[in-house]
């Protein structure tokens, strides 16, 4: 056993295991978290498929920017455990065969011989100074520069979009813009009004003294 | 080196060791580095106050993050019946792994590097957020109002902060074509004023400098940005909690990151190891890494005088800063840099 083919099992075993924990936790923060993990341990079989780039971003976007929000939401929202449960063997026969259906088709994909699968046993051997960043920007933006910027602006779109739906504003709300804030001087907010000195009055002297 | 230790235990065994025992050579410095960043921290902000600050353990004080060190070694670590156990306590350590883990890919000079991946930059973005993740764990683990106002309040601002700090980078990235650390200083070599502070990055790159520099402030959660923390707020924020070494790991991870954002800003803006003098100057113009280590202390000071300097920022107005002040600020930058490389007054 190479030392390649341990880290590959070491990180298989962790990426199964914390997959297992999302569906089986019980505290919503303690599945995400374990998301987490699995994400990270993906992004080391990436790795090791010798596909940095790919894994860096894996991390990057997932576990860095999506999952964090993700927890952001989870932890704010007061869920019901037992809520939750309730339906669990009610809905259990379906799911049970869906679950089936989708271990089947992966089977079959993984043993027929059309997949060509079994082909894919060795990764190529690469220079020393093969950038795969390189490599890979340069198909995007040459092969596949429709796709991808397809891609791109569907995304955009679900992101408009997203942001669309949700902005309401509340009429009674007293929020104020912190760009109209930061803006004010001193002058918006005090005048210095320049007036002649007050004269002293003969009153005034008599009742001191 | 390295063939005495595998001639020693063997190959794969040996090459094991030899990494084990350069990580050591550069988390132990790190470490001692944190230990004196605090003191030097008490001290400058105490000069600045016109105060004497840390003067009683050791000679001039120096002593006190040892002093230090030890109270909080020997202090009773708290855990609230509350709490979340394994979260809370996993929480400081998912806060200083990312801290540490990040100096794997920075290089002191253009061969003193530990790994010198292909795409070291991205790396140290990815590394760099997953440090959020200490702060919302340790903010939810605690159970404490408190903490949970500073775990959301840090997350919503890192995450904010990391998109104008990718951008900043974007623009490191697209005049060094590269993503190597190496590649970015020696990049800087070339260039007007034959290799000296005139060739740097942060010439050309002013607005993506300063964005950098600000957005870096912001991650770490320091103050003008530390609301995160926010003493007269929310009392401590996110590690309200915490007590002993628990609260002491938090602290070297905040100092951790803000040693590796100065190193990063140094190499990618100020030249990393590359001297402010032209080449040509013999000496004086080689590149070393004295002149790392005088640019990262240079912009720790900064840190300090940052935050002896300016008030904290109400939460709304930081929200404000990172999306519609720098976003757009970056954004309009690139398609400047873009068509300014394609001219030919490009420099690049």
């Amino acid at each position: 056993m190479t030392f390649q083919s341990i880290v590959f099992y070491l990180l298989a075993g962790i990426l199964l295991a914390s997959s297992l924990s999302v569906i089986t936790a019980k505290n919503p923060v303690h599945a995400a978290l374990s998301l987490v993990l699995a994400f990270f341990t993906a992004s080391g079989l990436w790795v090791l498929l010798q596909a940095e780039f790919l894994a860096i971003s894996l991390v990057l976007i997932y576990v860095g920017a999506v999952m964090v929000l993700f927890l952001f939401v989870v932890m704010m929202l007061d869920i019901n455990f037992e809520k939750l449960r309730e339906g669990f063997w009610k809905n259990l026969p379906f799911a049970a065969i869906v679950a089936l259906l989708m271990a089947a088709e992966l089977g079959l994909l993984l043993t027929s011989r059309q997949a060509g699968l079994s082909s894919i046993n060795a990764l190529p051997v690469v220079a020393e100074n093969y950038s795969n960043t390189k490599e890979l920007g340069k198909l995007l933006y040459t092969d596949y520069v429709y796709p991808f910027e397809i891609a791109a602006m569907i995304l955009m779109v679900a992101l408009v979009a997203a942001v669309a739906l949700t902005m309401r504003k509340r009429k009674e709300s007293k929020y104020v813009d912190p760009a109209v804030q930061v803006k004010v001087r001193r002058n918006d907010r005090i005048r210095v009004v320049s007036m002649a000195a007050e004269q002293r009055r003969a009153s005034d002297d008599s009742a001191s003294s | 080196m390295l063939e005495m230790i595998q001639g020693l235990i063997g190959q794969p065994a040996g090459l094991a060791v030899w990494t084990m025992i350069k990580i050591l050579l550069i988390v132990l410095p790190l470490l001692g580095c944190v230990a004196y960043l605090t003191l030097a921290e008490r001290k400058i902000i105490g000069w600045m106050q016109i105060r004497i600050g840390p003067n009683r353990v050791g000679p001039l004080g120096l002593l006190q993050p040892i002093a230090d060190a030890v109270k909080a070694m020997f202090k009773e670590i708290i855990l609230p019946t509350q709490a979340n156990k394994s979260l809370f306590v996993f929480a400081p350590i998912l806060s200083i792994a990312p801290a540490l883990a990040a100096w794997a890919v920075v290089p002191f000079t253009d061969k003193l590097v530990l790994a010198n991946i292909d795409a070291s930059l991205l790396y140290i973005m990815s590394i760099g957020s997953m440090g959020v993740y200490g702060i919302i764990i340790a903010g939810w683990a605690s159970n404490s109002k408190y903490s949970f106002l500073g775990a959301m309040r840090s997350a919503a601002q890192m995450v904010s902060y990391e998109i104008a700090m990718g951008f900043a980078l974007i623009g490191v990235l697209m005049v060094s074509s590269s993503l190597n650390f190496v590649e970015i200083v020696n990049q800087q070599a070339k260039g007007i004023g034959g290799g000296s502070l005139l060739s740097w990055n942060w010439i050309p790159l002013f607005p993506l400098f300063l964005v950098y520099i600000i957005s870096g402030v912001a991650e770490t959660n320091r103050a003008p940005f530390d609301v995160a923390e926010g003493e007269s707020e929310i009392v401590a924020g996110f590690h309200v909690e915490y007590s002993g070494m628990t609260f002491a790991v938090f602290f070297l991870a905040e100092y951790a990151n803000m040693i590796l954002i100065s190193v990063l800003t140094s190499l990618m803006f100020l030249g990393g190891w590359l001297s402010p003098f032209p080449q040509s100057w013999g000496l004086l113009g080689a590149a070393s890494i004295f002149w790392l280590l005088v640019k990262v202390a240079f912009l720790l000071f900064c840190f300090l005088w940052i935050r002896a300097t300016f008030p904290r920022y109400r939460y709304d107005q930081i929200m404000r800063l990172g999306w519609k002040v720098f976003l757009p600020v970056c954004m309009i930058f690139i398609l400047v840099l873009g068509a300014w490389m394609q001219t030919r007054f490009s420099l690049w």
